[in-house]
């Protein structure tokens, strides 16, 4: 009887815990999905962005005169013109460029940069990893969209500066999360090993270490392109960003919120366009980290 | 206790110190002579002796180092040097502002922790409830929403169209209160609400650990009503991981204020901040960038102590 109750339970408990295994990989392949609706709202704005010019239905840039600020739909402009009688549909596809190359050359700026401090700190250790570390430490304390207005104000506002100011900002995040990995593989045998035989250390670092680092770094790079595109929206809403006439999302809703209180497609269109990039960055983070780090995703996503 | 927050406070002093290094050598070595950087619109009009006098008035013509240890001595002794706008004592400016963006960063706080840890508690323990995928894919939904352009909809919509409240015009909190609170209602939603998202995912995904940890079953097996079992057993324990999203995100809203300020034309640090970088006042955006990320690591330093208070065992790392 006891015997029974017993295989009684533990069949019960083997159900529940395949099903939480069929859960957890339910959950897993539902990450993937919203993933891949990120990579595809990724690769069309991408492929909008790149083929601008043929696809647009206007200059950016092309002012109409006899149809300033006209609702969407009004002959042609789908979502409306701005008050210069600029179409509204055209600029978002130009602004998708500037965007998308902030995300991409500022996540590469920050991890060029980040990625060997934090390789440097984490395996040389000592003096030069406090002081990389406290350097650190001082940009993190900088409010980001902070830190981006006090550079760009010296670099003044301008695209490629917008691109160096953002990147700067997410510098620490990318050598604080290469520095921890890299304190726990130094340790190890094949690192020992590599030592050993008497590796010059770049050689260790990016042929040792790096390789096995590198996976985090996918992830807080999707994360860090969604951050970048919203830093940079909201630099040129603060007009310290990309100047006009480029258009920006950023810039775009700048321009609206003067006439707010009539145009209210100036301020709505702009930012769906970030809302929607910043979400599929942020699945694709999401995704990545599902794939990447299982036991991570088991305590943070669900 | 007093000793780990002695020690903590203890490592604000290098960080402020490279910050204003940091921001001063920035200044510094900004494109073109700093005298006529600092000097704005003033130099059009002014005299080569003008300009020389102005340099020796504040102290442009000594090395970097004098000039640095004669703003850090002064500003020890709460001088933060004059505007060159409108020559009124940066301190002033600041001590008049600053009230009001820490009413707004309380506020948007307050907002966060209202809506984020209640929805973050029910969406875990209501796990795969209809309540909790509508929950969770808000919170997604929400961190993506760049809080300014939340503020631009809640602007359009509950100042333009609903014309509930006034689109711009701040109202000082001793003047009007009820009028005060009505102003900050929109801002501080604005600003909160983005952290609220971020809350009650970090508190679904803390509580969803506990709720799998043996006292709880314990807890559920004495007896003890559901209500306790959640507050008290386990919401005290996933407290950690909330504490730490709410510390980090104390420094982001003090940060999120510049550009929400700008928005809702409340006269804050934050819009003081930008107006300053704009007319190139850069003494006054010196003085308002050091308060603000003192305000950082202050926050920083309190989290750091209600995590001591969360969770003894830190008190002896």
């Amino acid at each position: 009887m006891r015997t029974n109750n017993v295989m009684g339970a533990l069949a019960t408990e083997l159900t529940r815990h395949r099903r939480s295994r069929l859960k957890e990989m339910g959950r897993v392949a539902s990450g993937l999905r919203l993933g891949a609706f990120g990579v595809v709202v990724i690769v069309i704005m991408a492929v909008v962005a790149l083929a601008a010019p043929w696809v647009t239905p206007f200059p950016p840039d092309k002012a109409d005169f006899a149809l300033l600020a006209s609702p969407p739909g009004t002959s042609g402009h789908l979502l409306g013109s701005d008050v210069q009688g600029r179409d509204i549909l055209s600029r978002l596809a130009y602004g998708a460029r500037v965007s998308m190359l902030v995300g991409v050359v500022a996540v590469g700026i920050a991890v060029l940069v980040g990625v060997p401090i934090g390789l440097i700190a984490g395996y040389i250790g000592g003096v030069l990893d406090d002081v990389l570390m406290r350097i650190m430490d001082t940009l993190y304390s900088f409010p980001t969209i902070l830190l981006a207005l006090v550079i760009i104000s010296v670099l003044q506002p301008g695209l490629f500066n917008v691109m160096v100011a953002v990147g700067i900002t997410s510098i620490p995040g990318y050598a604080r999360l290469v520095r921890g990995s890299t304190l726990l593989i130094r340790e190890s045998d094949y690192v020992r090993a590599a030592k050993a035989i008497g590796a010059p250390t770049p050689r260790i670092l990016f042929f040792h270490i790096w390789p096995n680092v590198s996976a985090p770094i996918l992830v807080q790079g999707s994360l860090g392109m969604a951050f970048a595109v919203t830093a940079e929206a909201s630099l040129s809403f603060l007009g310290l960003g990309v100047p006009p006439p480029t258009p920006t999302w950023g810039g775009m809703l700048r321009s609206g919120f003067s006439t707010i209180d009539t145009t209210w497609w100036l301020s709505v269109f702009p930012g769906f366009a970030i809302f929607f990039l910043v979400l599929a960055f942020n699945f694709i983070g999401d995704a990545l980290r599902d794939v990447l780090d299982p036991r991570l995703s088991r305590t943070l996503g669900r | 206790m007093q000793a780990y927050i002695a020690r903590r406070m203890l490592q604000i002093v290098p960080v402020l110190v490279l910050a204003t290094i940091g921001m001063f050598l920035m200044v510094y070595f900004l494109p073109g002579d700093p005298a006529a950087n600092l000097m704005g619109e003033e130099i059009m009009s002014a005299t080569p002796e003008q300009i020389a006098d102005f340099r020796q008035r504040h102290g442009l013509d000594k090395p970097f180092p004098v000039q640095y240890a004669t703003w850090v001595m002064n500003a020890l002794q709460g001088d933060l040097g004059r505007s060159f706008r409108n020559r009124e004592p940066v301190r002033d400016s600041i001590a008049a502002r600053l009230p009001i963006t820490l009413e707004l960063a309380i506020f948007s706080t307050l907002i966060a922790i209202l809506i984020g840890v209640p929805c973050g508690i029910v969406s875990a323990v209501k796990r795969g409830s209809i309540l909790d995928m509508v929950t969770t894919s808000f919170s997604v939904g929400w961190v993506a929403l760049p809080n300014f352009w939340f503020a631009i909809m809640l602007v359009m919509v509950f100042a333009v169209w609903l014309q509930w409240v006034p689109v711009a015009g701040f109202v000082p909190l001793a003047q009007d209160p009820f009028a005060n609170l009505k102003g900050m209602l929109l801002p501080s939603f604005a600003l909160g609400s983005h952290y609220a998202a971020v809350l009650a995912r970090q508190t679904r995904s803390a509580m969803l650990e506990v709720l799998e940890q043996d006292y709880v079953r314990t807890a559920r097996a004495k007896g003890l009503r559901e209500l306790r079992v959640i507050l008290i057993h386990s919401l005290r324990n996933a407290l950690i991981p909330i504490v730490t999203v709410l510390g980090l995100h104390l420094g982001r809203v003090l940060g999120g204020t510049v550009i929400i300020e700008t928005i809702f034309s409340i006269p804050g640090m934050g819009s003081f901040v930008v107006a300053s970088i704009n007319g190139r006042d850069y003494v006054a955006a010196q003085g308002a960038i050091v308060v603000l990320i003192l305000g950082v690591q202050i926050s920083n330093l309190l989290t750091d102590i209600m995590y001591a208070y969360v969770d003894p065992r830190i008190r002896y790392v």
